[in-house]
């Protein structure tokens, strides 16, 4: 149990906060992807029948990423599939960036907001739930 | 490439645009039932890790040493159709977790607040953040069993809201109320582009 934690109580680490874990253990102490970019409504898509046999380097939790991704899946979804904190899912996301292995659809900015169109469509489907 | 990134271009299938909504308020106003009302799915959670030390280091030394813990995050979905969903974010509900706002923020259509009237000023972080981020949102006047009801434009005074910013009665438990409120929001975000959704 937390209250049992040898040591200081840290500011961080009450009954509010989760668990003490080691999480970037997975990611080989990495807490940033290689790249940026995998917004939580991000897209991943994984690549059409990868050949996962030629990465030995990569995890089981890779390679779960890339099934679970098939034809599209949120950034955020994957992470609650997995059980895995959304940072770490980002880490083991860019290594699968890098070798190809899927492929990330950005959604759109706020700045570049959606445009009217996609609003009404989201007024009617509402409306229609 | 096919680690391409997205830029419009679709290979055999498509990919459905996914937009943002926060779920905003105050301990125990109703955020976490709401999404659980609205979500077409039982809400899912995931973590974000929170580090007690600076979070830009790559050294794994810094990690190590580090007390490392996890903040829950609930969010739910709604699919509009095959090319668009909804997703909803409960926000954290302790002002120790602004941080995660900024992340849950970035990019999202707009936010409901959630108000509970009998702890009024609890809402008034959620809406101050997003007023200072010019973030489009709607106050969401959660009608709790126990509660006295006070008239809207009571509220309205109550918080200092913008003539312009929506109000609405709902009941965070049920669906179709929360559904009055999402369809507010996105009304008022199109009101604010100048391009107002015509009322059907």
């Amino acid at each position: 149990m937390r209250t049992d934690l040898p040591g200081p109580r840290h500011e961080w680490l009450d009954d509010d906060a989760g668990p003490v874990v080691r999480p970037y253990t997975l990611t080989g102490g990495r807490v940033h992807p290689s790249s940026d970019g995998f917004d939580l409504v991000a897209y991943v898509t994984a690549k059409p029948d990868p050949d996962l046999a030629a990465y030995p380097e990569l995890h089981p939790e890779h390679r779960l990423l890339v099934e679970l991704a098939g034809r599209g899946t949120p950034v955020v979804e994957l992470a609650a599939d997995l059980d895995l904190a959304v940072g770490v899912v980002r880490v083991l996301l860019g290594d699968l960036l890098s070798r190809g292995l899927v492929a990330v659809h950005q959604p759109p900015r706020a700045t570049y907001l959606p445009d009217n169109d996609i609003l009404k469509a989201v007024v009617d489907g509402l409306r229609a739930l | 490439m096919d680690s391409v990134r997205y830029d419009g271009e679709r290979r055999g299938h498509r990919v459905p645009i996914a937009l943002k909504i926060l779920i905003a308020g105050g301990f125990g106003a109703g955020k976490t039932t709401l999404v659980s009302a609205l979500s077409e799915v039982r809400p899912l959670q995931t973590e974000e890790i929170l580090t007690g030390a600076g979070i830009d280091t790559d050294d794994i030394s810094g990690v190590e040493t580090k007390s490392t813990t996890t903040v829950a995050m609930d969010f739910g979905r709604i699919t509009i159709n095959d090319d668009l969903q909804l997703y909803l974010f409960g926000t954290p509900g302790q002002d120790r977790f602004w941080f995660l706002w900024d992340e849950l923020a970035f990019g999202a259509l707009g936010a409901v607040v959630l108000a509970d009237t009998r702890r009024l000023a609890d809402c008034f972080p959620s809406i101050d953040y997003f007023e200072q981020r010019g973030i489009p949102f709607v106050v969401g006047v959660n009608c709790f069993d126990d509660s006295r009801r006070f008239s809207l434009e009571a509220v309205r005074k109550a918080l200092d809201l913008d003539p312009d910013v929506p109000m609405v009665l709902c009941d965070a438990r049920d669906r179709q109320s929360g559904k009055t409120v999402l369809i507010s929001l996105v009304e008022h975000v199109a009101r604010q582009r100048g391009e107002p959704v015509p009322t059907a």
